[in-house]
């Protein structure tokens, strides 16, 4: 009969009426300045800089390769390189920035500087209450405002900051391994060159020094108390670049990994530079 | 003290005239009721605002306003003083003159309306004899207001959802004087004073509304969807459809002049339910007759909240409807109806008191009711279109 159906939608719209008294549940809505939603994991919105340890000017991982600055599409990143330099994670004098400025005004959120980044140095943030009553300073980022230390990176991504925790520790304990190799060797030539005549002392000293040099990379990893083991051994034997899973949600992009592959011409030089120069 | 809390406002206005010369008295006892209306009924629409925006928040499982103050009580404020201090603009291609009259036009019709409306015993501004007819030409010149400030803005929209305007309310305006014409055939009155007077009579303690009788039950029905449509409320809102029209006729208002088009929208609303409650729910009249020790004008605003909760609810509940069904509801269902009402109104009065006249009416009007529901308002298919001259 004509009419039916409004009735039937008046009951239903008096059930939630009266509903929305009776249950919590049934609220879509939060109060949101008073209460707020967890985030996904997923979400991401502005660029920062991540930093190891307690000081964040100390231990910003940046090392001012300017590569996110020539990536952004927006052009929103600026870089000032240091003129002295200063020891990053694996304690190789590294330069650093001066200046690292964000607009986010200008910055898309494109999380392109995120996937160039070969030093895991800026990651995106899930901060979003950015409103400033000042329109061009207050937008305008600084290195400062930008520092996030890495157990924050923790907290707000936490999958992708253990991997992230993962490779670095795996780099390092490879630098390390290279470090002590070279330095047994040279050890082991220094000790060889005044014996020449002993024959007997070099033959004993020469394997002591070799296995010593392998038992140091099978007891490093254990030492890293986050390292997931399966995360170290496809680090330990391939390039860093080429291991670095492209994270979160950009990976699906052709963009990203054009640039990623682009960045990789450009500076050869670069991954190397990390290579400790005995 | 029952009586004079009843006349309690009567009563003031009669001390408060004692202190002036007799030729004064005439001039500023009306003054002061034109003044009490009409600072009644904007302060109610504060109250509605508000009621509104949490009651269909509640209807949506939404909280709705609660930031000003206590549970948002005080959002009206914010809200009087932020169209207040907004800057009034007038495209500089509208008609100065008529853009400025149509928003005070409509407050001023629309508040013309309370003159004729009992809002308790004695408490009528005019008790005019033509109260009825008075009113449905105040009524009217809503219209001509909404027209104006769709013409003279000289925008598209603005024109498009003033022709909506025009045309569903002048195809409502039939239906709601028809559906109240069984009122005046049965109370021999256009007054609207002694209309409310011939539902004041109880039996066995329940009232003699028109509401309880068949045809005023019919009448009552389709008067409230004619009184929905002459105020353009949802689901009747097609003049102001914002997804397709920007706002309807009031695109090119700002500042004070579109909260005047909303007071006016409002306080039309609040006439429209008066009407409504004054022709078929005994006006002031208690609903049971061991209540009338409550104050009359008690019971005529507690019908008037109650209206506006209906309002409301039907706001929350019901889509827009589309423009040809919106016509199509008018001429083929709601006129139709309201003419065999007319009908049966008549057949009430002559068949004499008794259980028969009961029985017929109500059968007609069920019969009526169901048939044209299933056939006028059947879904037609329509096949594809063909054009004969334009290709």
């Amino acid at each position: 009969m004509l009419g039916e159906g409004i009735l039937k939608g008046l009951a239903e719209t008096a059930k939630n009426f009266a509903g929305s008294f009776v249950s919590k549940e049934r609220m879509t809505t939060v109060e949101y300045p008073e209460e707020r939603l967890p985030l996904p994991e997923a979400s991401r919105n502005f660029p920062f800089l991540v930093y190891d340890g307690e000081d964040w000017e100390k231990g910003l991982r940046c090392v001012a390769c300017q590569i996110c600055e020539k990536e952004c599409p927006p052009k929103c990143i600026y870089i000032e390189k240091s003129k002295d330099k200063k020891p990053d994670y694996v304690g190789k004098p590294q330069i650093y920035p001066t200046k690292f400025d964000i607009d986010i005004s200008v910055c898309m959120s494109c999380q392109i500087c995120v996937e160039v980044c070969p030093f895991e140095a800026i990651k995106m943030n899930t901060e979003f209450e950015l409103a400033t009553d000042d329109r061009f300073g207050g937008l305008l980022l600084d290195r400062k405002e930008l520092a996030r230390s890495n157990e924050y990176y923790h907290e707000i991504h936490p999958t992708e900051a253990t991997e992230v925790d993962a490779r670095l520790a795996g780099e390092k304990a490879k630098v390390e391994m290279k470090a002590k190799a070279a330095a047994d060797a040279a050890a082991a030539k220094a000790a060889a060159a005044p014996a020449t005549g002993t024959g007997a002392a070099v033959a004993a000293a020469k394997p002591a020094a070799s296995t010593e040099a392998k038992a140091a990379p099978a007891t490093k990893p254990e030492e890293m108390a986050k390292v997931p083991a399966a995360a170290t051994a496809p680090v330990a034997e391939t390039a860093p670049a080429a291991a670095k899973p492209v994270p979160g949600t950009g990976s699906d992009g052709p963009a990203p990994m054009t640039a990623e592959e682009k960045n990789k011409a450009e500076t050869p030089a670069k991954p190397n530079e990390r290579e400790p120069k005995v | 003290m029952i009586g004079r809390l009843d006349q309690i406002f009567v009563l003031l206005k009669h001390w408060l005239l004692g202190y002036l010369p007799e030729s004064w008295q005439t001039p500023v006892g009306v003054i002061i009721s034109v003044a009490c209306i009409v600072g009644l009924y904007p302060a109610l629409f504060a109250v509605t605002t508000v009621l509104e925006r949490k009651g269909v928040g509640r209807i949506q499982n939404r909280l709705g306003p609660n930031r000003v103050g206590p549970y948002g009580i005080l959002q009206p404020m914010a809200d009087g003083i932020k169209s207040l201090t907004k800057e009034d603009i007038v495209p500089t291609s509208a008609d100065a003159v008529v853009h400025f009259l149509a928003p005070i036009i409509l407050v001023v019709t629309v508040f013309m309306g309370f003159a004729v409306l009992p809002m308790g015993r004695n408490m009528v501004l005019v008790d005019m004899d033509a109260g009825l007819l008075f009113y449905f030409a105040m009524g009217a010149s809503t219209e001509l207001s909404v027209f104006m400030a769709g013409w003279s803005s000289r925008n598209k929209y603005s024109l498009l959802g003033a022709m909506r305007a025009v045309a569903q309310m002048i195809s409502y305006e039939v239906a709601l004087l028809l559906s109240s014409v069984v009122v005046v055939m049965m109370s021999g009155s256009l007054s609207l004073v002694k209309i409310v007077e011939a539902q004041n009579h109880y039996s066995y303690g329940l009232p003699h509304w028109f509401i309880f009788t068949p045809w005023g039950c019919a009448a009552f029905i389709m008067y409230a969807i004619a009184g929905t449509a002459e105020t353009n409320r949802s689901p009747f809102d097609l003049p102001e459809g914002e997804s397709e029209l920007v706002a309807g006729y009031h695109t090119e208002y700002s500042g004070f002049k579109f909260a005047l088009f909303f007071l006016g929208e409002y306080v039309a609303m609040f006439s429209i339910s008066a009407l409504g409650s004054t022709l078929f729910l005994g006006g002031w009249m208690a609903p049971v007759s061991w209540l009338q020790v409550v104050p009359s004008w008690i019971w005529f605003f507690g019908k008037l909240f109650v209206s506006m909760c209906v309002f409301i609810w039907l706001r929350g509940t019901l889509p827009r409807l589309r423009q040809d069904q919106l016509m199509n509801f008018a001429w083929k269902f709601v006129l139709p109806m309201c003419l065999l009402n007319l009908f049966v109104a008549g057949l009430w009065r002559f068949m004499g008191e008794g259980w028969l006249r009961w029985v017929v009416c109500s059968a007609i009007l069920i019969l009526a009711y169901v048939s044209i529901g299933r056939e006028g308002m059947r879904r037609k298919k329509f096949g594809p279109r063909n054009y004969r001259y334009a290709e």
